[in-house]
Formats: structure tokens, sequence, C-alpha cells
């Protein structure tokens, strides 16, 4: 009888969560697939073939004067990919864990501790995102919505990282929850469709009243849509700066990672 | 002689604390290799928190705890990872294939797939699932699911297999089935841990049981031991109607040395049933259904705490 030991376990952990979350994403790999593909191609056909030609003047400048609004949408659109791809998985692959198929319970009792439970499921996650946002780009390349396809080539990662920024603290809260009450119907209808409408998503942040303007500062989605177009077409002068953007997305992703492997641990311990 | 071989799992005043709430208070206990050891007790006598202490994925509150020799506070990991686990709820991946369930779980334990893949096909044979390989796990009967759970926790040739509550919610054919399981790996040597409600599954099973209630043992032995020493040769069950025991049982008072009124039926434990039921006749009582039965586990916990195991 071989005799193990743990050693592996200990290294490589997450990685085996991680199969095993992308195994199961099998099950469900061809919504996966047709969403990461189809939603670009509709949203795409839509605004640039429909609505951006309703639009007599621009909406939006760049670095250079007025830009398309097929151009202003797209890294938009990008962004709003990833998210989404954050508020389906970590809710729900998160609750299914913890609660409605219990396969936490089952990890927790092998060699894998919580903080590689949580690990590897953020793993899977970063495996489809960015498998969402790659076809979403390459499909914007196609029609014509990136202004600077090669130098713009980071802006899938970009959308990642807009994806963690939102899905890493919502990972911690969903992890949080015991009981099922419909938080997450909450979560979608008042923290996730307002951030899609108002964060300077379909026009810019500075047409909405003041007052408003401040659901674009803390949304992830703004921040990500911004970095975008800064790759994209260069933002106009007196934009916020791009670092700014990326340290407000990297606190929020840290902030949640640090928040969801103490609650992963709190809750299998 | 051969030398003292040293225990599995051995335990000094192991506490398990919740705020206020004392859920193992303070329980010795050790397990040889090999053995097929009981927890038996009343739901929330405090077993599932000794299982998921000596599963090394709580934290002891106070006392001592070695498990194959490490202290779980310090070598969690490497403890898991010799362990076996089924737990009380069903934690089968239903989004994956009944073989799948096996290989994905063999694979957090770091064993390479092509041997957890081999594996998986042995133990499918061993759970008797072979024409259910791939199959959706929501398809499998409840028995299926238990035996499934089972070949996923020798996925890793544990030196422990730790059962909690294993045949909770089975039928009795179903409960035969996975009992006969579970015997088999006992005569292979593996060294089962269990707890059980049940005090046929006790004796089935176990080669020496403690007896919980309210996070103390209140008794040790193998089974034939407890009811030796707690209980009786035979009981007599008597029913007079739920208005008439309690009147009933005031009657033969003096009639054996121990007397259980329950509100369902009158128990008296004696050595030699029959003449009980004689003398019983003698003073004009007229049970509706007698029986007389030989002792059991559940005799033995009903002396030590003055309850029923299944309330």
């Amino acid at each position: 009888m071989t005799v193990l030991t743990d050693t592996r376990a200990r290294r490589f952990g997450a990685w085996y969560v991680a199969e095993h979350q992308l195994r199961g994403m099998r099950a469900y790999g061809w919504t996966i697939v047709m969403s990461g593909i189809g939603s670009p191609v509709l949203y795409l056909l839509g605004i640039g073939l429909g609505l951006a030609t309703f639009l007599d003047q621009p909406v939006a400048d760049g670095a250079n004067g007025p830009v398309s609004y097929l151009y202003f949408v797209a890294p938009a659109l990008l962004a709003t990919a990833g998210v989404t791809v954050a508020a389906d998985e970590f809710q729900y692959a998160v609750m299914a864990g913890f609660k409605w198929r219990r396969i936490f319970w089952g990890m927790n009792a092998s060699p894998v501790e919580p903080g590689q439970v949580a690990t590897g499921l953020i793993l899977a996650v970063f495996f489809r995102m960015i498998f969402t946002t790659t076809a979403y780009y390459v499909l914007m390349v196609a029609f014509g919505a990136v202004g600077d396809p090669w130098g713009a080539a980071w802006m899938p990662l970009v959308g990642v990282l807009g994806g963690m920024a939102f899905g890493l603290p919502l990972m911690a809260y969903a992890a949080s929850i015991t009981e099922d009450k419909g938080q997450f119907a909450l979560v979608n209808r008042f923290i996730f469709t307002p951030m899609f409408l108002f964060s300077g998503t379909f026009f810019p942040l500075g047409t909405l009243p003041g007052w408003l303007q401040w659901v674009g500062w803390v949304s992830p989605l703004w921040h990500a849509s911004e970095i975008g177009r800064s790759l994209s077409y260069g933002l106009p002068p007196g934009s916020w700066p791009v670092g700014w953007h990326y340290a407000v997305l990297v606190a929020y992703a840290v902030t949640g990672w640090v928040l969801a492997h103490r609650v992963f641990r709190r809750r299998l311990r | 002689m051969s030398p003292p071989v040293s225990p599995v799992i051995s335990a000094t005043g192991l506490t398990k604390r919740f705020g206020d709430f004392t859920a193992v208070d303070g329980i010795d206990l050790e397990v040889p290799p090999g053995e097929s050891f009981g927890l038996l007790g009343p739901n929330g006598a405090g077993k599932s928190t000794t299982m998921r202490m000596i599963g090394a994925v709580s934290a002891r509150t106070a006392g001592d705890l070695r498990v194959l020799g490490r202290d779980p506070d310090t070598h969690g990991p490497e403890i898991r990872s010799l362990l076996g686990v089924v737990p009380q709820e069903d934690n089968l991946d239903t989004e994956l294939r009944v073989r799948d369930n096996l290989i994905v779980y063999g694979r957090y334990f770091g064993i390479p797939r092509a041997v957890v893949r081999k594996r998986a096909d042995e133990l499918l044979a061993f759970a008797q699932l072979e024409d259910k390989r791939d199959a959706k796990v929501d398809d499998l009967s409840g028995g299926m699911k238990r035996r499934l759970t089972i070949a996923r926790a020798l996925i890793n040739e544990p030196r422990i297999l730790m059962l909690d509550e294993p045949t909770t919610g089975l039928d009795p054919q179903a409960r035969h089935v996975l009992w006969d399981r579970l015997f088999r790996l006992k005569e292979r040597g593996t060294t089962l841990v269990l707890t059980t409600h049940y005090m046929d599954e006790a004796e089935q099973l176990c080669d020496r049981i403690v007896v919980v209630d309210k996070g103390r043992i209140m008794a040790e032995g193998s089974p034939s031991q407890l009811i030796r020493a707690y209980s009786t040769r035979e009981v007599v069950e008597l029913r007079f109607g739920s208005e008439q025991n309690a009147s009933a049982a005031a009657r033969m008072d003096g009639l054996v040395e121990r007397l259980e009124l329950l509100p369902d039926r009158v128990l008296l434990y004696t050595d030699d049933g029959e003449s009980v039921l004689e003398r019983v006749a003698h003073l004009g009582l007229h049970p509706t259904t007698s029986l007389v039965r030989r002792s059991s586990l559940e005799d033995v916990f009903l002396r030590l705490t003055g309850r029923s195991l299944i309330e």
C-alpha cells in the first residue's frame, strides 16, 4: 500500500479545486460558450448597426477629439461581460458549494484547506472570465470597435480585473450567507442593474447629474470601462489618471480576496 | 505476546465548546488499529462534533487528541490525507457523473490521474455500482448514493474510515447491503469509526461502543458486555393501552428488579421472561400485547440515561 502524504495537496490543492469547478462548468459549458460569444455579437450588432446610426453627434470624446459611439461603448461592454461572469459564478457557485450541493464540505474532509477551496474557486472563475473577455475582444476587433487593436490587447485582462473587483467582495458576502432568503435577487436588482446603468456604460459619467455620479466612482465597472477606453482610443483631457482606476480595482479585489478567504476559513473550520 | 500496538485515535479530556454550549465534555477514548468502533447516542449527543475533531476539521477547545499519532491542530492536512470520511449528509457533486465523482475527489489527495482512474473502477465494483458509472448522481437511489459516498471515502486508501450516521434515512434492504459492504472492509482490517443512533447498527458493526449522552461517555464496552453490565438477559414488553400502562405498572411494582414505564409500553427487566409473564397473569393483568425479547443496546441506553435513543 502506498502511503500518501499531504505534500502534493498542500502545494496544488487550489488547482484541484479549480479542476473540479471547471469540470462542473462543463455541465453548463454550452451556456458559457453561447453567452460568451452570443452576447457580444448581439450587443455589438444592436449598438453598432442600430443605436449608433441614430446618434447625429458624438456623445464622447477621446484623447484626439470625438470618437464613434461604438468605440465608446465597446470597452464598457467588455467590462460588463467580466462583471456578469463574476455575478454569476461568485454568487451561485459559492451558494452551491456551501449549501445547495455542499461540495465544499466534501473538499473540506480532504487535505485541501479552506483557503485553497476559495483560491481554487477564484482560479476557475478566472478561466471562465478570461475566455469570455477574450472572445469579446476578438469580436470587438472584428466589428471595428477598437481604436488601437494591438495597443489595447491588454483589455481582456482589464475586464478580468474589473470582474474580480466586483466579484471577490461579492464572493465574501455570498460565503457569509447561511440561509438563502433571496439575497441574490436583491444583489442583482439593487446593485448589479444600477451599476450597469449608471457607470458611464452607455453615456459618459459626466452626463449624469452630480448627485448620481458617485455610483460610477464606486463602481468597478466604471473604472474598468475607463481603463478599456484609455487603451482603445485614449481618454479626453481632464479625465482621472488611469493609475487611479487601476488602484481602485486592485483595492476592491484585494479586500475581497482577504475577506473571502477569511469567511471560507471561518465557515469550514 | 505481541507488543502493544499504538492506538490510531487517542483522546483525553477532549472538549469542544461553542460559546456557552459544551458539545463535547471531556471524553477519553482510544481506538486500536483494525477495530470497528462506534459512538452510540441520541441526536445532539456530541457524536458529530467528536467526529469533526477527529477528522481535523474542527479545533478542540481543550484536552488532547492524537490521530494516527499526529495532532490535528498542527497536522490537519496530513491527518486528513490518511482518513476517509462519510458525512451524515451526502455531499456528492450532482453535476458530475458517478465515476467522475470518485476521480475528482481522488485528485484532492494528490493522487495521479492514472492511479485514481484505476482505483475508481475498483471501488465502483466494490460499491456494486459498476453499471452506474456514467449515471447522473441524482438518478441514484439513497442506498446507492451512500455506497458511492463510501467508495469516494476509500479513494485515498484511508487508514481510518469515519462514518457519521451511515444508514440514517435508508430503507431496511439498503441498510443491509451497506452493512455487508462495511463488514467486508472490517474483514480487510480497515479501522472503522462510526456514529449511530441505531442500536441494531451498532450491534451489527461494532467491536466496541461508547455510549454518549450530552457530550459525555456514559459507558464503554462490546455490545454484549454492555448488555450484560447494564441490562438483564431478557425483556418483557407489555402494552395495556396508553391509558392503562401507568396503573398496570403500579400493580406490577416489585415483580422484577427493574421496570420502565414508557408512554406506549411497560418494560420488565428479568432473566426469565416466561415466568414473569405467568406472574403478570396471576396478578389478573391482561396486556393487549406481550413480547419476550433479548435485551438490546436500546435497553442499555434507557438504563444509562433514562431516555430512549430515538425520540
